[in-house]
Parts: structure tokens; sequence; C-alpha cells
């Protein structure tokens, strides 16, 4: 299983994210969370996997597990659009800079997120956001469920194919009550 | 000019503007000053702290969100040090300071940049035109001829010899910046963020003097709004004549090619083209010269063919362009100190002797630093080079295209190396099976950063596959770019100042800077579009400009022909190249100096007051990777002036932004009374990324807002905000009651939505101040 950033040029850290083996860790460790939040990416509707838009995973993980989603970029309105309207909206940058301020007291005002999960940013700037935060609020776990292995979060999936991301996205909703 | 530096503290002084209190001013040079007509401010030719206070007022409004792209440092060799999450290096830095250091370091080298331009510029033409010659930037129509220099040094600029003056100042504000680099010099990251912001307006000094000097003594299009359509794009190139392509940014050796043509009467037989900014100052001179496009078509066009000859002047030439058009049978020619290539110096040789090294390929490339030298040897070498090249190129034949894509083992390198992370795996799949469509989708957004190529290891030259399978697009792109008309003139000021500052036009956005697109350049048009359809005044310059040009309307017309090339609302201008931008920033000083007569010289703080409060402007860098750009940006940032980029500059490694829901954040001083006053998030951020070109729309339209807007003003930027919103982003924006300030704001047509938004929000009306941070700008304290 491959470890090796996704753009091969994100390589500078020392400090490098835990390895995801299986999608039934990362659904551990979102139960154990108190206030986790979902921040979704552009990408989402920009790749597809058997005929199925990343979205359409993503809501239907979200529906599933009732985690809170911040959509960036455009993509409340593809979520609206969808049927399901996201926790929040806000640029990509805001709502990292907010995540990154131990006093931000989260969506609803009840607590700092102890769990921040991306997906679906392009990369680089995804890789930098996670890097923001590994340095400047080193308490908080970070997350992503993206198909590439993102070195400065937390816990990253390795690299693998759409294929295989669609499975464990699928594994991940099926984790929850509901996600059948 | 003497070197002294003279603190002066005033306790009590009425001026024009009112009584002021506790002034105190650094001047870091004393300059002799002839010119009476308009008083000296406070802070001439600024050290690199004397603005240090007004740089805190807005990092403290506009927060630095460091995101390092290296967890460790490596300047020097105490080091490496790892820096992660709270550890320090080994002389004490933390990651805080070491990314606002980078982010200095990277705005001094765009700074150190343009003022190099800028000196070789100016040396060379007091060298051949002597110091006395007269500057002219816009005849009797621009009397503020350098609005940015005057403010920052207080010289008013008259002659070539003054401008030499402007840049000695610069250069050692320059050398100054860069030392506080050094281990064990600054330490906090504010003070380097204000270093940065100091280079940044250095920068934007640099680049006006060099644009002036040369619109003054190559005849540019002096502040003309008609300045003319040139053509862009390969198809505009007759290439059945011999070509000569210029690559960079300093128009010098391309001055000497098309002076040698026109003196001996070959000019109509040849082609001068450019790429990247040489190509705007090339057409800025000569209206023949081709514009073929920004500097990510450098390598699409070698190896098409297409030169006969490469003159290599200054900046963003990608570093291989030599070995490529090795490839090609095309003879380079380095013409500038910054860049010889490794090519042997021949200036001093004969020109027969050189052209005949060029010809039978005794030398693939030469160094030229005498740029009329470089003019005889180019247009020589091209006219004997075209019967023998043929238009030799490199890209393979459609079937070729099909038997390299089967060699393909679906590795994925390409894909991963691809900064776009495009997927040229699945496009190499189609290919081999015979369908080349993904690759022409790639042909339209790709770069051509050769990233691809280089990492396959079937070595596989994917960017000529890419090109071929995009051939057919590519020799319809005949399309046409406004020439660069410089400054923006007095008159035009007048007419737009009122409705600028009252927000009845809506704003100003600037489209600047390189072509790291996400996705291609049709964003940029899309953008430039949006607003100037809606009345917004849109500047333009350098690779922003010619991909605006690049596309047309369902009418056929391109961009600058559908809309007028005024400084006005609906306007589309092209200021020209990366050295023009300071006239948009030019432009919003002249706001406050000849609309709102404030006074300008040396009186940085006060006009970057009003800039900040009053106009509108937004500049957007959608395709930012320079140096250059993150010291435009700069310079922009002290101005008070927001600017977004697209998401690859989030590698500048820090946003500044603001935090709308704070509302401390957002006050300011009402000029009239002394009270502070909450005038919301206007604007909202100094630097910011856009995800995507939808977001990018509606964050521009909202961070044109300002706290003087008067109720007329802000009702209409606040429907265009809604309206994009509602299109873009498919949802109502839900922060408007932050910016309504009283019922008269909201737009009539949208009242009772946002009257709903405001009785959701508890919220309240507030009054629309006289605003300002300087305290000294309040005229009656209570
Ligand atoms: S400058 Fe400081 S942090 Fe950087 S390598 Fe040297 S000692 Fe380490
Ligand atoms: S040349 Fe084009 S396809 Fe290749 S890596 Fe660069 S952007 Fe991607
Ligand atoms: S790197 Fe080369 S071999 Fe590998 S997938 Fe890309 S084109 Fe194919």
């Amino acid at each position: 299983m491959s470890c090796e950033p996704w753009q091969c040029a994100e390589i500078a850290a020392t400090k490098k994210a835990n390895v995801i083996q299986k999608p039934e860790i990362a659904v551990a460790m979102m139960k154990r969370a108190q206030h986790p939040i979902l921040i979704v990416g552009s990408n989402v509707t920009e790749r597809w996997m058997d005929g199925k838009q990343a979205i359409e995973y993503i809501i239907e993980f979200a529906n599933a597990s009732k985690i809170p989603v911040v959509a960036t970029a455009h993509m409340v309105g593809e979520f609206v659009k969808r049927g399901y309207t996201p926790a929040a909206y806000w640029n990509a940058m805001e709502i990292s800079q907010r995540v990154c301020d131990p006093t931000w007291m989260g969506l609803d005002g009840k607590g700092h997120p102890d769990l921040v999960i991306y997906v679906g940013m392009p990369y680089y700037m995804e890789a930098l956001i996670l890097s923001g935060l590994k340095h400047f609020a080193p308490d908080l776990k970070t997350m992503t469920l993206d198909n590439m292995y993102h070195v400065h979060a937390s816990w990253s999936f390795p690299n693998a194919s759409l294929e295989e991301w669609a499975a464990n996205l699928k594994v991940l909703t099926s984790k929850y009550s509901g996600g059948q | 000019m003497t070197d002294k530096n003279v603190h002066v503290k005033i306790d009590e002084m009425k001026t024009n503007a009112g009584l002021v209190k506790n002034l105190e001013l650094s001047i870091g040079k004393v300059i002799n000053d002839n010119y009476t007509e308009e008083p000296m401010g406070p802070t001439p030719m600024p050290s690199i702290t004397t603005l240090r206070d007004w740089d805190m007022k807005l990092l403290t409004k506009y927060k630095p969100f460091y995101m390092p792209d290296c967890d460790s440092c490596c300047l020097c060799t105490f080091g490496k040090c790892d820096l992660t999450a709270g550890k320090r290096g080994a002389c004490g830095l933390d990651i805080a300071a070491q990314s606002s250091r980078i982010v200095m370091i990277a705005a001094s080298i765009g700074s150190a940049c343009h003022t190099a331009h800028s000196r070789h510029l100016v040396n060379h033409l007091i060298e051949k035109y002597g110091r006395r010659y007269p500057i002219d930037v816009g005849g009797l129509n621009v009397k503020v001829e350098a609005p940015v220099s005057r403010l920052v040094t207080g010289i008013k600029p008259a002659t070539l010899g003054d401008l030499d003056d402007i840049l000695t100042y610069t250069e050692e504000e320059i050398t100054q910046i860069l030392a506080t680099a050094h281990t064990g010099q600054e330490a906090n990251p504010l003070d380097f963020e204000s270093k940065a912001f100091h280079i940044g307006m250095i920068d934007h000094v640099g680049m006006e003097v060099g644009d002036i000097a040369q619109i003054s003594v190559f005849g540019y299009p002096k502040a003309d709004p008609e300045a003319p359509l040139i053509k862009l794009g390969i198809a505009s190139v007759d290439r059945t004549k011999p070509v000569v392509m210029c690559i960079g940014h300093n128009v010098v050796p391309s001055v000497g090619i098309i002076d040698y043509a026109k003196e001996n009467k070959i000019d109509e037989r040849i082609e001068v083209v450019g790429l990247c900014c040489t190509a705007h100052d090339m057409s800025r001179y000569y209206t023949r010269a081709r514009i073929v496009g920004p500097i990510s078509w450098e390598i699409r066009f070698i190896r098409a063919g297409l030169a006969d000859v490469v003159v290599l002047d200054e900046q963003c030439i990608r570093t291989d362009v030599a070995e490529e058009a090795a490839k090609v049978n095309t003879p380079v020619i380095a013409a500038s100190e910054k860049n010889c290539v490794g090519f042997k110096n021949r200036t001093n040789d004969s020109t027969d002797s050189i052209v005949e090294d060029l010809v039978t390929g005794k030398v693939p490339g030469v160094l030229v630093l005498d740029p009329e030298k470089v003019g005889e040897v180019a247009v020589r070498v091209a006219m004997k080079m075209a019967p023998i090249r043929k238009r030799k190129n490199v890209l393979p034949t459609a079937e070729e295209v099909v038997a390299i894509a089967k060699t393909c083992t679906q590795c994925k390198a390409c894909q991963r190396n691809c900064p776009q992370d495009y997927f040229i795996p699945a496009a190499m799949k189609a290919a081999a099976a015979g369908d080349l469509s993904k690759l022409e989708e790639i042909y339209e957004v790709c770069i051509g950063c050769l990233r691809c190529e280089s990492a396959c290891p079937q070595k596989i030259k994917i960017h000529s596959l890419i090109v071929k399978a995009g051939e057919k697009s590519m020799q319809c792109e005949d399309n046409l770019c406004r020439s660069g008309r410089g400054a923006v003139s007095d008159v035009e000021i007048r007419s737009v100042g009122g409705p600028l500052v009252l927000g009845e036009i809506p704003g100003i956005v600037a489209i600047v800077g390189c072509s790291n697109y996400p996705k291609g350049g049709k964003d940029v048009y899309d953008i430039a579009r949006e607003f100037a359809s809606r009345r917004y005044i849109v500047a333009l310059s350098g690779c922003s400009a010619m991909s605006a040009g690049s596309y047309r309307n369902k009418d056929g017309q391109t961009l600058y022909e559908e809309f007028p090339g005024g400084f006005e609302a609906g306007g589309v201008l092209n200021v020209g190249s990366c050295v023009s931008n300071s006239h948009i920033a030019g432009a919003a000083i002249k706001v406050a100096n000849i609309f709102a007569k404030r006074p300008l010289r040396g009186n940085y703080e006060e006009i970057a007051d009003y800039v900040h409060n009053r106009i509108g402007a937004v500049g957007l860098a959608w395709g930012a990777y320079s140096q250059k750009a993150a010291s435009i940006a700069a310079g922009f940032w002290r101005l008070g002036v927001p600017v977004v980029v697209g998401p690859h500059g989030s590698k500048y490694r820090r946003m500044l932004l603001g935090r709308k829901e704070d509302p401390e954040n957002w006050n300011v001083i009402d000029a009239r009374t002394g009270e502070t006053v909450n005038v919301g998030p206007s604007p909202e951020h100094l630097f910011n990324v856009a995800e995507t070109k939808e977001e990018c729309i509606v964050q521009i339209a909202k961070l044109c807002m300002r706290p003087n807007d008067t109720w007329k003003g802000r009702s209409g930027k606040l429907s265009h905000y809604i309206d994009l919103h509602k299109r873009y982003m498919g949802v109502m924006p839900n922060d408007i009651h932050l910016y309504v300030r009283t019922m008269a704001d909201v737009p009539i047509t949208m009242k009772d939505e946002i009257t709903q938004v405001l009785q959701a929000n508890n919220w309240k009306e507030s009054i629309i101040p006289d605003p300002t941070l300087l305290p000294r700008m309040v005229r009656k304290m209570k």
C-alpha cells in the first residue's frame, strides 16, 4: 500500500499522516468525535465513479453519518440542487482559519470541532490547508476522505483509484445505521 | 539628494484637512525639493519602518493565516531545522515567522525583478537620450504623471534623470528589506508582513518608473482609451514569412529588431511575434507585432516549428527554451545579462560572424548584450533560417499519436506530476484507441509546464501529443488584444471619481498576472465579461489581458471590441505589461488626489486610508504564479486594496483574512465626529483564494463594498452581490445583514427577501460615517 503523496512534489513534511488502512478505522474515529465536521471542496462535482459524481457519494455518507457538512467554493448550490442542505457554506480559507482558532465554537456554537474532515479540494490547496492546521492547531485531529494520500493530515487514505475510492466511501456510509 | 534620516514630532499643526495633533514624521531621505505647487507630505521616501503603524492597522483587521509549504527551514547551515507545530529552529525562529519571511522574500524577489528591469531601461535610455529627456505619459491629459512615485518618494519626475533618482531610492529599500531575511534578524511574523508590504509598495514605484520611461521614449499609446487593437494568436501570424519570436519582459532588444527591420524596409517581409509581456510592449511600439500568447504557450509554439529565431530577454522564460529550440533547428539569441543561458558572449564580434555561426548551426545560440546588434542578427538569421528550416517541427502525426499512446503503461506518473491533476492516463487510453478528444480537451486547459513529460517512465512526449490533438483549435487562434494604453488620464479620473467613491460605479476589477490557471484562460474571459456587462471598470494587464482577448462572444467580437477601452463604467482596458500594473494602483491614488483633492506627495498613509475606505477596487490574479505577482499583490495590500487569487495562489502560503462575525474588526473612526462606527466587513479580506471561477465572481462583487458607499451605491453593489450569489452559488447569501446599514441600502426589488433576512439576524440600523482609520484625520475631536 503506497503512502506517497499524490502529487509527487508534496513531500516536504517531517510529520506525516497516519494511513487509514481500512475505512472501518476512519468510522471508529468519526464516531468517537464529539464535534466532527466535514468540509467538502469543489472537485466533488468533477470526479465520476460508476456514472455517479463524488458529491452523490458524499451526500449519502453525510445523510447516514449525520456529520455536519461545510460546502466550500460554489458547492452549496450543487448540494441543494441534489436535495441536501449543508450545515454551512464557507470559503475554504475562511472555514479553515476558523477551525484553526481554538476559541471558535463550531458551526452550532456548541464546541470547537475535535475532528475536521476534508474531501474534494484541489489536492495542492487542501495539502496547504492541512499543513496550516498541522502547524497552528497541533491538537486538532484532521482527516481526509480523498483517494489521495495527504501527508499533512493526521489521518489519510493512501492513493487509490476512483473505483477504490467509491468502494471506500460506500463502506464508510454502510457503517452507519440507515447507510446500507 | 542627501542621505540623512530625519525624525520630526509635531504636537499641533493646522492643515487643509483640519487640525493635526501628535504627528510624528520619519523621513528616510531628504530631497532637494524644487516643486512648490504641492506641499510635501509627512513621509517622503519612507524607510522600512516609517509606515509600520499603518501596516499594523491593516494586519490587525486582516490576520495572517499561514499554510507552510514545508515543515522545515534550510536557509542557513544551523539547519535544516524542523519547525513543525511549535518547534523552533536553531536560531530561535518559529514556523509563523518563517512563513512570513518566505512571503517577504518572494515579494522581494519580485520587486527586485521589476526594479532591475526598470533600471536597465532607464540606464539604457539615459545613455541614448540623456538625463534631461522629458517624460510624457499622456500629454496635457495627464498632469499627475507618476502618482505612485510622487506618493511614495515625493519626487515629481520631469525627466529620465528624475526617474534615475527614484530608482536609487527603491534599490536601497530592496537591499534593506532583503537584509532582514538573514538568520537572526527580524523575528516577528507581523514585522515580516509589514516588510512585505513595504517591498510591495516599492515594487509599484519600480514598475511605474519603468513604464513611464518606455512610454515616454518609445512613443507608446499614452493613456489612450482607443489604443490600437493588436492581432493575437498563432493563426494571426503569416507563417509563409520568416518569424522572429521574442520571449520575456524587457522590450529593448525587440525595439532593436523592429528598428532594424523598418530601417532596412523589410518589416513587411517578416513577422515579429512575442510571448508574455514583451509581446505587449512590442505591440505598444509597433502595431504590426503579433501577440501569440502568454508564457504557458512557449513550448507549444516552438515545438510547432513557428519560430525561425528565438530572442530571449528577461523574466518568466522557460529555462529549457534553448534545448527545445535546438530540436527544431531554431537558433536562440539571449539578450539580457540576467539570462545568459550559458551561451558565449558575442557582443563584440562582427554581426556577419554571429549570423554565420547561428545559420550554419555551428552554435545553437549566442549571448548578445547590444540591443541594436540583436536587432540585426535576429532579422538576418530569421530570413536565412526560414527557407532552411521549412517550419521544422517535432509534433507527431495523428497516426503517430495513436501509436505512441499505445506505449503508455497507465502508471499515472504524469497525472501525479501535473500541477493541475489532469486525467492524462485516461486521455492516453482513449488516444491509444484512436480517440484524441480527451487529449484535445487537455490542450484547452494545459499550462505547458512539461512536468508530465519529465515524469513519464516511457519517455512519451506527452505535451507534443496534447498539442497535436489540439492543433486544429490552435490553427484557429486569431483574436485581438488592445494595445497597452499605459496610465489612466486625469480627465477619466475626474469623470469617474465621484461615481466610484459614492459607489455608483460598483467597482474596479483589476485582472492581472500570469497564466497558471486551474482550468484554462476562458475563466479570465468569463470573469472580465461578467463584470464589464455589469458596468464595473475592468482593468487588465499581462498574460491575463491576453487570455481575456482570446475568446469571442456570440457576435464574434472579442472583449476589446465588445466593450470600450476607457476607464469608465463598463470599460475594459488593457494597461499593458507587468510594469504597467502600477497604473492600476496609480488610478486609485489619482482618485484620492484629483477627485478628492488629498495631497499626494509623500502622503502615503492618508491616501492609503482613503483608497481602503472609499474606492471599491479589487485585484484578481487568477493564474498568479510568480514572485512578481506576489510583490504586485503586496503593493495593493499596503494600499488597503483586497486581492483574490485562484487556487494555485494558496501556494503563496498565507492569506490575510478578516473575521466578519467579529464586530471589533470593523470599526472605523467617523472623521466628522471622532466617534467609532462599525461599518461591517467592507472589505472582508485583504488576500484570499477563490477555489472556483464561480466563487471568485461572487467574492469579487462582495469585496467591492466600502464603508463610504452612499445608500445608492451600496444598494447597487448589494444587488450585484446578491444576484451573482444566487446565480453562481445557487442560494441567497447568508451575510446580507452585515452589509445593510440603513433600509435605504436595500435594493428595492429585493426588499421583501432582505427584510426577512434582517429580521432573522436582529439587524440594527447604523450610520454611514466619513470613514478613516487614522485618528489624525478627525476634523473635530469631541
Ligand atoms: S535560519 Fe534559523 S530556522 Fe532556518 S535553518 Fe537557519 S537556524 Fe534553522
Ligand atoms: S504540460 Fe499540461 S498536462 Fe502536462 S503536466 Fe503541465 S499542465 Fe499538466
Ligand atoms: S506517465 Fe507515461 S506511461 Fe505513465 S500513465 Fe502517463 S503517459 Fe502513461
